[in-house]
């Protein structure tokens, strides 16, 4: 392992623990709130490690869901992790099995976009910044997941307190680090216009499937670049994901 | 502390469909001897196609405070960083909702 990769991996990750600590308590909190114990609650953060699915299970879990509705709604909410690790796949090829096993595990929103940003600026994709980046995001999930159960009955109604605007900001954020690329406006524009009727009509969190599919298929069908995409370029006048 | 198995069971179950959408695509992809142009640019749509649908929805059936929120964070975002951002989107849903709306 390479110490510097390692110590700068922690160093980017260390903004995104920061950023997402607020729904690591906000998990912790509302899984109690349905009827998780803390230790079910951790359990959750530390093998699911997917902050808007576990939203989505712990929404069911209060339901009283058939399980297999729960799992198959977690699919659904995680498919993009498939595009995301199919995305990753030229860059880790040098990875060993073991390595490959943690880098698709610890493979969240953020920890992707970060990870194919350092690949495409050129610069090699080494295992050790990609632990250290993903590490300091999983320890602190995982403990903040439980502090927020135990301060559950403190916070109360998530809305008095603004809470339920941050993921959205958060993920409009991510969705803006990509607007350089090819076809981002029409992407982006009918991605958005499919899931909010996926939404009316078929239902969360079909949504997020189907709308992403509108998105990638226009992509695959709008005409290609004349040549290569410089995404050298494009890695670099795109601004540092701060979160 | 209790720990319900039936609970845990269905953790588990959840966890291992994440992992397995984690690990599919690269799976699918390793298993194809080049990517073809028209992929390629589809892969490239993945990030802005699939967080655009977690973003949209909740435009759209947020209230008006949030809609303004994430108006300003989008603009916010364009010239500043994402921590501005949230920060933001914070503090205009803050306001908004403590002085009983504009």
């Amino acid at each position: 392992m390479d110490r510097a990769d390692f110590v700068e991996g922690l160093r980017g990750g260390s903004a995104v623990a920061l950023a997402s600590a607020p729904f690591g308590a906000l998990f912790g909190a509302l899984a109690v709130e349905n009827g998780m114990s803390l230790s079910e609650a951790a359990f959750m953060s530390a093998t699911v490690y997917a902050g808007a699915s576990q939203m989505v299970g712990i929404e069911l879990f209060g339901h009283n869901v058939h399980a297999w509705l729960i799992v198959l709604s977690i699919l659904a909410v995680n498919f993009r992790h498939v595009l995301y690790s199919a995305a990753l796949a030229r860059y880790i090829g040098h990875f060993t099995p073991v390595q490959k096993f943690f880098t698709f595990f610890l493979l969240v929103d953020p920890q992707f976009a970060e990870a194919v940003k350092r690949g495409e600026s050129g610069r090699p994709l080494t295992f050790a910044w990609y632990f250290g980046f993903a590490i300091i995001i999983y320890i602190p999930w995982v403990l903040i997941s439980v502090a927020g159960g135990m301060l559950g009955s403190f916070i109360g109604d998530p809305k008095a307190i603004g809470l339920d605007i941050l993921l959205p900001a958060y993920f409009l954020g991510i969705v803006l680090g990509f607007r350089k690329r090819d076809n981002f406006l029409p992407v982006a524009l009918v991605s958005a216009a499919a899931s909010v009727l996926a939404y009316r009509y078929v239902g969360s969190p079909w949504h997020v499937s189907l709308g992403a599919a509108a998105g990638i298929v226009l992509a695959a069908l709008l005409p290609l670049p004349p040549q290569e995409p410089d995404l050298e370029a494009d890695a670099l006048r795109s601004e540092v994901h701060e979160v | 502390m209790e720990f319900d198995l039936h609970m845990a069971l269905v953790i588990l179950a959840a966890a291992l469909a994440t992992f397995a959408t984690r690990i599919g695509g690269y799976i699918l992809i390793t298993r194809m001897k080049s990517i073809p142009p028209r992929m390629e640019a589809a892969l490239n749509a993945v990030p802005a196609a699939v967080l655009t649908t977690l973003v949209a929805p909740a435009f759209f059936i947020g209230g008006w405070e949030s809609k303004l929120a994430l108006i300003v964070a989008l603009f916010i975002g364009l010239r500043f960083t994402h921590t501005w951002m949230l920060v933001a989107a914070w503090i205009v849903v803050m306001i908004w909702r403590h002085s009983g709306g504009l």
